[in-house]
């Protein structure tokens, strides 16, 4: 009976053990390896990969329109640029275009006089440009649709061949971008290309008026 | 007879509106699963702008716990999709509060500073005066360190006696990049074609071997782009009894990517 008791009072008076008395199963299983333990995790850990997200930043297209060289009329212009968006305000562009010139009013007038041969009255040009969104906003087309847009000023430098030389240019533009939807946007642009000339014999500055429509894609 | 029929009509109906009901719990985030990055939104909502600017409207909140797609991204804004299908802008900072499956935000790079392993390409415009005339450039950077870089670059200039072609090759050296004006020295070496300009008689166009050194300073403006000016001093080798010297500063602009 003594003993009944005292081994009944082996089993029961620890009582604050009780909570480790639970533990020790656990471990006991772990240690046998029949179970995995709570300090090594059988679980095979994620690879953390660094997600691929596709950046839309570029846009790159073609555009028509008018460049009226001073002299030498108004004529047809077919150019392409390249955008980099910097930020939601700023980017920075690069255009090229071309274009034909055509006769002043002295080689009308005087009949068979040519100022310029017909390889010196094809006019390149090329501009680098900074340019801001003045003005983002939506275009609301019925009830249902709204495309984003913005109008945008830009200003920069590069070079107008021309007239058989490399001529320096400042350009400085406005424009209106219309996105119909993400990856595609209208243009309509107005731009001034100054650029100094001696044709005459006397240098002299000139602004060269441009307007253009053109489409671009961004990627 | 006609009862029965419009009982029919009406199950169809309602079957047809439980299906496309399934349909569309079915449909969110297994469409093209995998294909675009899944985040969850772990601040008190998202807000979804109708396009990528601050001036944009919000036009919807997305409550935490549910989960966006990642469309693309452009400047500081991401266009995402959420579990409705309904797609719109959400800015950088809020997205940098968002989870992946891991349990991970989303990783962005810091704005504070160029972060030169992942971007090391710079690449930028610059105009100014090269000897008296005009100069328009472009350079493509590759930062061999943080401190280390080099450069390929290609000019025209454009002046009243002469107009010029240069390609370079140079190194720049910053000493503190960390900076958020942070100076450079350079140095490198190239070739000019000179195409002088005279209406009588015009002399030849030739080629020489170029090289310089000088200074400069960037300026990181804001996330990707940065501000530098530059002054440099040039050698041309020329074929004749003297070296030619010119001077040459520029300002311009660059992002890297």
């Amino acid at each position: 009976m003594a003993a009944a008791l005292a081994l009944g009072g082996c089993s029961l008076w620890p009582f604050h053990k009780k909570p480790r008395a639970e533990e020790v199963p656990v471990e006991a299983t772990a240690a046998d390896g029949s179970a995995p333990a709570v300090v090594e995790p059988q679980v095979t850990r994620r690879t953390v990969k660094t997600p691929k997200i596709k950046s839309s930043n570029f846009e790159i297209g073609p555009y028509i329109g008018t460049y009226s060289a001073e002299d030498f009329g108004v004529n047809p212009v077919l150019g392409a640029r390249l955008v980099y968006h910097i930020s939601e305000d700023f980017f920075s562009q690069a255009m090229i275009g071309h274009t034909t010139v055509g006769r002043t009013s002295y080689e009308r007038l005087s009949g068979g006089a040519q100022l310029l041969t017909d390889s010196q009255r094809k006019l390149t040009y090329y501009s680098l440009d900074f340019g801001y969104n003045l003005l983002p906003g939506e275009v609301f087309a019925g009830r249902r649709r709204a495309f984003n847009s913005a109008l945008y000023v830009t200003g920069g430098v590069g070079a107008t061949h021309f007239a058989g030389d490399n001529r320096f240019t400042v350009a400085i533009g406005a424009g209106y971008r219309m996105l119909l939807n993400d990856w595609l946007a209208a243009h309509f642009d107005v731009r001034d290309s100054i650029f100094d000339i001696d044709l005459l014999g006397s240098n002299k500055t000139t602004h060269n008026l441009e307007t253009g429509l053109g489409v671009t894609v961004f990627f | 007879m006609r009862k029965v029929l419009n009982l029919a009509s009406l199950l169809i109906l309602a079957t047809a509106a439980g299906l496309a009901q399934a349909a569309e719990s079915t449909r969110r985030f297994d469409r093209e699963a995998g294909h675009y990055v899944d985040v969850a939104v772990a601040d008190p909502y998202l807000e979804l702008h109708t396009g990528p600017g601050r001036g944009y409207p919000v036009f919807r909140v997305v409550p935490r716990g549910e989960h966006v797609e990642i469309l693309f991204r452009r400047t500081d804004w991401f266009k995402v999709r959420d579990e409705y299908d309904r797609e719109g802008w959400a800015f950088r900072d809020s997205m940098q509060e968002t989870l992946l499956a891991s349990g991970e935000k989303l990783p962005l790079e810091d704005l504070s500073h160029r972060d030169f392993d992942l971007y090391p390409w710079e690449s930028g415009v610059q105009s100014g005066n090269f000897g008296g005339g005009n100069v328009n450039s472009l350079y493509v950077a590759y930062s061999l360190n943080a401190n280390l870089a080099a450069q390929f670059e290609v000019a025209q200039t454009l002046g009243h006696a002469a107009n010029g072609e240069i390609a370079l090759l140079g190194l720049t050296h910053a000493p503190r990049p960390d900076w958020r004006v942070a100076p450079f020295l350079e140095l490198g070496t190239g070739a000019v074609r000179i195409q002088p300009k005279a209406t009588i008689i015009t002399p030849p166009q030739r080629t020489e071997q170029i090289a310089y050194y000088g200074a400069g300073v960037k300026w990181y403006v804001s996330h990707r782009f940065l501000f530098r000016g530059d002054y440099r001093s040039y050698v041309l080798f020329t074929r004749r009894d003297s070296n030619e010297d010119r001077n040459e500063w520029k300002v311009g602009f660059a992002f890297f990517f």
